[in-house]
């Protein structure tokens, strides 16, 4: 199937013949009897690993094998904001790898994924605050990360809805705004990977649920049984988000990792209102607006451990508090919708991005509340960990064995969700 | 939310608990035996159980107790809950 290319020229013509023109995206694949690699898992970071495999790691026989359908799962549930300002060396190389993959990413696809880097602004509101947002900021910048110290006045010139009255419970003290921040479209990510993976000729089959990883008299990952039959496979990459538990048990391999249901919803759509996007760890809420028009909110996750992607209603009305106190002017406006998503967290909120103890296995996991913004950047070191059977530079310190060596990651103060 | 029965006070609201993560993990009786994959395995692994879960609980805002209870993570309903020193109760399909 010839792709389609979109550009200026191609939707005029569109627009001109009434939109009669365009044809699906990518096949509908059957599974074949076995591949060079296999990808567990439909989500961006799934297929952007399938897309990267093939394109920059040659592999031609490559399967994306999802349960549901693409882009359904975590991909389609967040909150869509991408940042880079993480405390620590590890962490701020791989989401700013991210970040410079998001800003050429709809022509590296061919597919608008409407990145718009509008700016996100986390808030302080207690001294302790202040001083880890300030720490954060010289961090960020000695690792060549933008992100400046704004003072209540310069946080709400950026973002004039944005209340800084001293008398609010929690107090606006000041804000680190990265510029380059911003949100994505998710399902356009999705989308764009599955297309510019299946015209390099990557099998993109859905409704496709792993049932057992076999292992060969080597040890290594030798096949996998699915709902759709057997595929040989040599080379594995789990990328299951908050089932990755349950997949990989299907090979023995245990992971430090716990999914809990987190949570998410949206106003009804008004005119453009909110420029920016706005985190508050402290009194835990982030908002943006979509170019819907509804304002996207995040909730915590909720406290239990669970698979049923959805949560209690106390989540979504606490933060919904703490964003009338932040922007009074929103009291009065309605939600629309809300769901859960399941993720997967560890122990320190860093993910994992390696090698497992079985050879021809790998995993990408563990991203917890904060998987959207990486979905470049790990897609793409994932698929050179799987290709080269050795972690990029980039991943290297990401690897399970950290936590048997103590070398941990700790940036549960920057996941912008209390734990 | 959910409605969870303390067994000492009774269903009381989910706002009234805390939660523990999974029950019946034993602290080693001599750490200093243990390699460093067997302590990160008791500090960190977790069985992320899908399906029926035996988790603790505290009644923060009651009684101030930990509990153990049985939950199905697919569905959240509780099979049991039962107090502290008591054997997990058996449930249908129970792998352990």
């Amino acid at each position: 199937m010839s792709r389609q290319k979109f550009s200026g020229f191609s939707l005029l013509r569109g627009a001109l013949s009434g939109h009669q023109g365009w044809r699906a995206q990518w096949r509908k694949a059957e599974p074949k009897a076995a591949y060079d690699a296999v990808i567990v898992g439909g989500g961006g970071h799934g297929l952007g690993a399938a897309y990267y495999l093939a394109k920059e790691h040659g592999l031609t026989r490559i399967a994306v094998l999802e349960k549901g359908w693409i882009g359904g799962g975590n991909t389609g549930r967040n909150t869509t904001i991408i940042r880079s300002n993480y405390l620590f060396d590890e962490s701020a190389a791989l989401y700013d790898h991210s970040v410079k993959l998001w800003e050429n990413l709809s022509e590296e696809l061919n597919y608008n994924v409407m990145f718009s880097p509008r700016g996100v602004m986390m808030l302080a509101h207690t001294v302790h605050d202040v001083q880890v947002f300030k720490r954060h900021v010289h961090a960020n910048r000695c690792n060549g990360v933008d992100n400046e110290w704004l003072t209540p006045e310069q946080a709400k010139e950026f973002c004039p809805p944005l209340n800084i009255d001293g008398n609010m419970r929690y107090p606006v003290l000041g804000a680190a705004l990265q510029r380059r921040g911003g949100t994505a479209r998710h399902d356009a990510v999705a989308w764009g990977y599955a297309r510019a993976a299946d015209a390099l000729g990557v099998d993109i089959i859905e409704n496709c649920e792993v049932t057992a990883i076999n292992r060969g008299a080597d040890g290594g990952v030798e096949s996998l049984d699915t709902t759709r039959g057997r595929i040989g496979a040599r080379k594995v990459g789990v990328s299951a988000a908050g089932n990755t538990s349950a997949v990989l048990s299907l090979a023995g391999v245990r992971l430090p990792l716990e999914s809990y249901p987190l949570q998410a919803l949206v106003s009804e759509p008004v005119k453009p209102i909110f420029p920016c996007v706005v985190m508050s760890n402290t009194i835990h809420a982030y908002i943006s607006q979509s170019d819907k028009g509804e304002l996207v909110i995040g909730a915590g996750t909720d406290a239990y451990t669970s698979y049923t992607q959805r949560g209690a209603l106390h989540i979504n009305t606490h933060t919904l508090d703490a964003i009338c106190e932040l922007f009074p002017q929103f009291r009065r406006m309605r939600m629309m919708r809300n769901w859960g998503g399941i993720v997967d967290v560890t122990p320190d909120r860093s993910p994992i991005i390696a090698k497992t103890p079985v050879p021809g296995l790998y995993v990408n996991c563990g991203w917890g509340t904060g998987g959207f913004k990486a979905t470049p950047g790990s897609a793409h070191v994932f698929a050179w960990t799987i290709a080269r059977d050795e972690p990029h530079p980039i991943n290297a310190p990401f690897t399970i064995e950290r936590f048997r060596d103590g070398h941990l990651i700790d940036e549960a103060a920057a996941a912008a969700v209390a734990h | 939310m959910l409605l969870i029965n303390c067994p000492y006070c009774g269903k009381r609201p989910e706002l009234e608990f805390t939660y523990g993560g999974q029950a019946h993990l034993v602290r080693p009786a001599d750490p200093s035996t243990l390699d460093d994959q067997q302590w990160a395995d008791y500090l960190y692994m977790r069985t992320n159980t899908k399906g029926v879960h035996a988790e603790r609980w505290r009644h923060a805002r009651g009684c101030g107790r930990f509990f153990n209870a049985l939950r199905d993570t697919t569905t959240d309903h509780f099979l049991a809950t039962y107090r502290i020193g008591e054997t997990r109760p058996g449930t249908p399909g129970d792998a352990r």
